[in-house]
């Protein structure tokens, strides 16, 4: 499925990642399609936040491709936006980190504000928007953090682990402005070790298993019949290291 | 000596401020510059800006000395033995600290900030500049560090000032002079003013630096 003038879909050609003689991704080839989200499952040291690091382009892989639709590398970096899993945010007020943002991104200083007030209200934001970023508690910063790529109206969203380090009501909140971005139509590529998570927000599931791509099928049925043993393990919660 | 022992203190304040001034304006994105960029050679100038941390003020005031007296190719500008000359050569002395700070401080916030700001399309000195301004309270510590030895350091400015009464004299080169002619209460009470003046300086910017961070986290 390819959209007119969209930078999906994401093709991964026997994607090799090597760190002090370790291969962290073993050869993974697939293809990101436009629409369903998707979610990057596995086990803590999987390789997931490196696979997404990959595809984002914060790593250069050691071997194979990367390939988005498209040749303008502007335009492709451009129409990604990535939440870490700790958000950093600078020193300044909650809309100032949204501005630098979009001012990165080239948007008429005119627009930014609006662009930036917009957000915000997207996740609930309003309120402390000329509070400093740092001051804000963890649930906050990190929805601050989708709000600023929320700013960007990025095509791909890559989302590492958003909600790993908050409790269960700030993780609800995240969770529900992810499904706000998906029914908006930006694609998700989430990783995630909860599967919890994984059945509220995923379409189509990616089973990383020490840096080979296990699996890939539609979250219901790998919830209902993994086609891997390793997988089968994983939802059971046989894996001990989950 | 009493009678001008507020000028001897203002011009150690000028002298040393000043010095700190353009070494912070030259050392600070010198030092970011550095932290982020990456080009060969890179390590060999980390490792001799930080040994230049520890440069001898004397081998310094030499340095410009040789520089600025007449025969010197700087010296039709006439500049030994007037306050300038100590500027130029604590500049040179203070500004391996400031550097070399700022690049370790720049440097373990690009740990930190390297994805976020990568993500978001800012790298070289763009990103630089952000960190630097992101941090700039914890390079008040680097700065600070500068000043403290640019007005405790003697030999430097005794060699490009001379320690002319009224035009180069400063505390440290008084507090010298003092002790040699054998005057050492004089000394020892201008040594209290000195610490003293050192200690206030870095209350004030340590006040400033909780303040701001405890409003901007």
């Amino acid at each position: 499925m390819a959209v007119a003038g969209s930078i999906l879909p994401l093709e991964l050609r026997d994607l090799r990642f090597v760190a002090g003689g370790r291969s962290i991704i073993d050869g993974v080839s697939t293809t990101i399609e436009a629409g369903p989200a998707t979610i990057i499952l596995g086990a803590n040291g999987a390789g997931k936040s490196v696979l997404m690091r990959l595809m984002h382009g914060l790593l250069k892989p050691s071997s194979g491709a990367i390939a988005w639709r498209g040749h303008d590398p502007e335009r492709i970096r451009r129409g990604q936006a990535m939440v870490f899993q700790r958000p950093v945010m600078l020193r300044r007020s909650a809309l100032a980190n949204i501005l630098y943002a979009l001012e990165l991104a080239r948007v008429p200083s005119a627009e930014r504000e609006a662009q930036a007030m917009g957000a915000l209200r997207e996740v609930g934001l309003t309120d402390v928007a000329h509070r400093p970023a740092r001051v804000l508690s963890g649930g906050e910063q990190q929805r601050l953090a989708l709000a600023r790529a929320w700013a960007l109206h990025p095509e791909v969203l890559f989302l590492d682990e958003p909600t790993a380090n908050l409790d269960p009501g700030a993780t609800r909140e995240i969770e529900n402005v992810i499904k706000a971005f998906d029914a908006s139509g930006t694609k998700i590529v989430m990783s995630t070790h909860n599967l919890g998570q994984a059945r509220r927000l995923g379409d189509e599931v990616l089973f990383i298993h020490q840096g080979r791509l296990v699996e890939k099928a539609p979250a219901d049925r790998f919830f209902k019949q993994p086609a891997s043993a390793e997988a089968a393990a994983f939802v059971k919660g046989e894996l001990p290291w989950i | 000596m009493i009678s001008t022992l507020g000028e001897i203190v203002a011009l150690s304040l000028a002298v040393s401020l000043s010095a700190v001034l353009l070494a912070s304006l030259i050392g600070l994105p010198l030092g970011a510059a550095i932290a982020v960029g990456r080009f060969p050679g890179r390590r060999t100038i980390i490792v001799l800006l930080n040994a230049l941390m520890g440069l001898p003020p004397v081998v310094v005031g030499l340095l410009v000395y040789l520089l600025l007296s007449r025969a010197g190719p700087l010296g039709p500008l006439g500049l030994l033995f007037t306050p300038p000359a100590m500027v130029i050569a604590q500049t040179i002395l203070v500004l391996p600290i400031i550097a070399a700070l700022c690049r370790q401080s720049v440097e373990d916030a690009w740990v930190e900030y390297e994805e976020q700001l990568r993500s978001l399309g800012a790298e070289g000195l763009r990103a630089a500049f952000t960190l630097v301004w992101d941090i700039r309270f914890s390079l008040v510590t680097a700065v600070l560090a500068g000043l403290g030895r640019a007005l405790a350091e003697v030999g430097a400015v005794i060699i490009v000032g001379g320690n002319i009464d009224g035009v180069t004299r400063v505390m440290t080169t008084t507090i010298a002079l003092e002790t040699s002619k054998g005057d050492l209460p004089l000394a020892l009470s201008l040594g209290f003013v000195l610490i003293a003046l050192v200690v206030a300086l870095n209350a004030a910017a340590h006040l400033i630096k909780e303040a701001a961070q405890r409003r901007y986290g």
